[in-house]
């Protein structure tokens, strides 16, 4: 974990000096002067060779000094700060929507398998898949929002409401951007559920003559829910990823949405200290889940 | 018949093509999907010829126009027509996700076989796809288009960055399976080189997980292609794509919905039907997986 950690933050020095020309020159724009450069490049800690920046870069990194945001005078850490819980919410939102949608339905798919209903919900899930999440939020705008006038179109309210007026700006978002990884977890769940219930010892359970609902919760899914987790881990990347799309669409001032607004502006040290952060959540996330294994499984062994 | 004769060879490399193409067209959603395919194919590579306007000719007197005979799909707030905006989209997406292909399947087979050969250097290769992989996306690809660039080059480059390192995963994991098989350990018993395994023994049975592996990479390239349009960080507004198609249509979807809807459906349809055809292609390229589909 550690060797991927430090890996990633070399990959995010290289992204941040590959840009062709001066970035200090880039980021100011045209109309800078050869003065106004200087200073900046001065303040980046540009001026010195490649191999002490990358040391220099790799020792703030350590300690969370993400540097200063060009555009929005703070530190990125505290830019950081401020949006990450909006962002947390609504993954973690999306990431429970996603589990309550795709284990269920993945679970009747495979026990249904082959009929009717097995086959209308693989190919919701396929399409399901293929729909950009910005799209579905746009989409959920237009009729929940302006049509139906059921919630609020976009932003996150008014800087004193309370808990339950944010969550119903939430509830959109969080739709558009579960229903991806929804598919994605129930094709995951139909398939390693299809896997045990082809097993010995649920063909045993069930003719000792067993509930079939019983056969199925006890037996079956305690086996396939190891497999399960770890596609609801990899969906978290996927949403952590998604967030900055639906953020956008929504308009909604978490950590997504300060990535694009640095990435159209050019801002650097921000989009440098996101990359850092988001990768490094996600690292954690899988971390969290091998350690979770241990816990529902006890095969397993570290 | 076919699929013993499949499983008894694993050196064959996989099917004739038209055996393959004939077992796909046996299931009807993957044929459907393999027509839809060729249809948004025959419009990109034609979009010259078969568009009915200019994609970026203002007409302001008709703009923001329903659907109508003389404009299939609307037109939108300057006018221009949005089903031959469309076509052109098709072009950009389509050339995207199969110059991402092109460079992902490559770079990902080369790093693969280097990473299942030569052990040394197997633990860094796959921590460095590791650390990759622990990049949504999406964000990557977000903040490898600000550093390079806005260019279509560019949008290859960073996505096939991002999907590089997944396709490198399977070919090492296949190659890691067929190194164990007796017919490489055969050919290497008969004192062939690294070189002539790998080239004779080696790739021709690394097509088949690829192949599908492609299709997937197709799929989700179209899909983050549209995002980093849509997020406006893709290549310049000035060429229609889907994904900026529907970014400008926002504003006024309230009073144009077939502005959202039409280049949302172009996505869907070429993402799913791009799908489909993966999932048919592992089924029939791996009977063994069947019985669980």
């Amino acid at each position: 974990m550690v060797v991927v950690m430090f890996l990633v933050a070399t990959i995010v020095f290289v992204i941040s000096h590959v840009i062709p020309g001066d970035p200090a020159a880039v980021m100011l724009g045209p109309s800078a002067t050869a003065a106004d450069i200087a200073a900046l490049r001065t303040r980046l800690g540009l001026d010195a060779s490649l191999p002490v920046q990358y040391v220099q870069f790799l020792n703030s990194a350590i300690r969370l000094r993400l540097g200063e945001s060009i555009f929005l005078s703070r530190s990125v850490t505290q830019a950081l700060n401020e949006r990450a819980m909006l962002t947390l919410q609504l993954t973690v939102l999306a990431a429970g929507l996603a589990t309550l949608i795709g284990v269920p339905i993945g679970v009747l798919s495979a026990v249904k398998r082959g009929g009717v209903l097995d086959q209308v919900l693989t190919a919701g899930a396929m399409a399901g898949a293929s729909l950009p999440s910005f799209w579905i939020g746009l989409t959920l705008i237009e009729f929940l929002a302006v049509r139906l006038h059921l919630l609020p179109v976009a932003g996150y309210g008014p800087p004193d409401a309370g808990m339950l007026e944010r969550l119903s700006y939430l509830i959109m978002p969080a739709i558009a951007l579960g229903i991806p990884s929804s598919a994605l977890i129930m094709r995951f769940t139909r398939t390693s559920m299809l896997d045990v219930l082809q097993e010995d010892y649920v063909r045993t359970a069930r003719a000792k003559g067993l509930a079939p609902a019983k056969v199925i919760f006890k037996h079956a899914f305690r086996n396939a829910r190891t497999s399960v987790l770890t596609v609801i881990g990899l969906t978290v990347a996927g949403l952590l990823g998604g967030a900055i799309v639906t953020e956008t669409v929504f308009a909604l001032p978490g950590v997504g949405n300060l990535v694009v607004s640095a990435v159209l502006r050019r801002d650097y040290p921000v989009i440098q200290g996101a990359l850092l952060v988001i990768s490094g959540v996600y690292v954690l996330i899988n971390l969290g889940i091998d350690i979770l294994y241990a816990v529902l499984d006890p095969r397993v062994r570290y | 018949m076919s699929d013993i004769a499949l499983l008894s060879s694993p050196s064959q490399p996989a099917a004739p093509a038209w055996r393959l193409l004939r077992r796909l067209i046996r299931r009807r959603l993957v044929l459907i999907s393999l027509f839809i395919l060729l249809i948004m194919l025959v419009v990109a590579v034609g979009a010259p010829w078969l568009a009915p306007y200019s994609p970026r000719k203002m007409d302001i007197a008709h703009r923001l126009m329903a659907p109508s005979a003389a404009h299939w799909f609307g037109t939108d707030e300057f006018g221009r027509d949005v089903l031959s905006r469309c076509m052109y989209g098709a072009q950009l997406s389509l050339t995207v996700g199969l110059l991402v292909v092109i460079v992902s399947l490559s770079c990902g087979i080369v790093l693969g076989v280097v990473s299942g050969y030569v052990r040394q250097l197997d633990g860094l290769l796959m921590r460095v796809t590791d650390a990759l992989m622990a990049f949504p996306d999406i964000l990557l690809a977000i903040a490898l288009m600000a550093a390079l660039g806005a260019s279509l080059t560019d949008v290859v480059i960073a996505l096939g960055t991002v999907y590089t390192p997944r396709v490198a995963r399977v070919a090492r994991g296949a190659v890691l399976v067929l190194r164990e098989l007796q017919f490489i350990e055969a050919a290497e018993a008969l004192g062939a080189s690294s070189r002539r395994v790998i080239v004779v023994h080696l790739l021709p049975n690394l097509i088949s997980p690829l192949l599908v592996q492609g299709t997937f990479v197709f799929a989700f390239s179209i899909l983050t292609e549209a995002a980093l349009s849509f997020l406006g960080a893709g290549v310049p507004p000035t060429s229609p794509t889907w994904g900026n198609m529907i970014a400008s249509a926002q504003e006024y979807m309230q009073n144009a919905d077939w502005l959202i809807l039409a280049p949302g459906l172009c996505i869907v349809l070429t993402v799913l039907s791009l799908q489909v055809v993966g999932d048919g292609l592992r089924d029939a390229l791996d009977p063994r997986l069947r019985r669980l589909t």
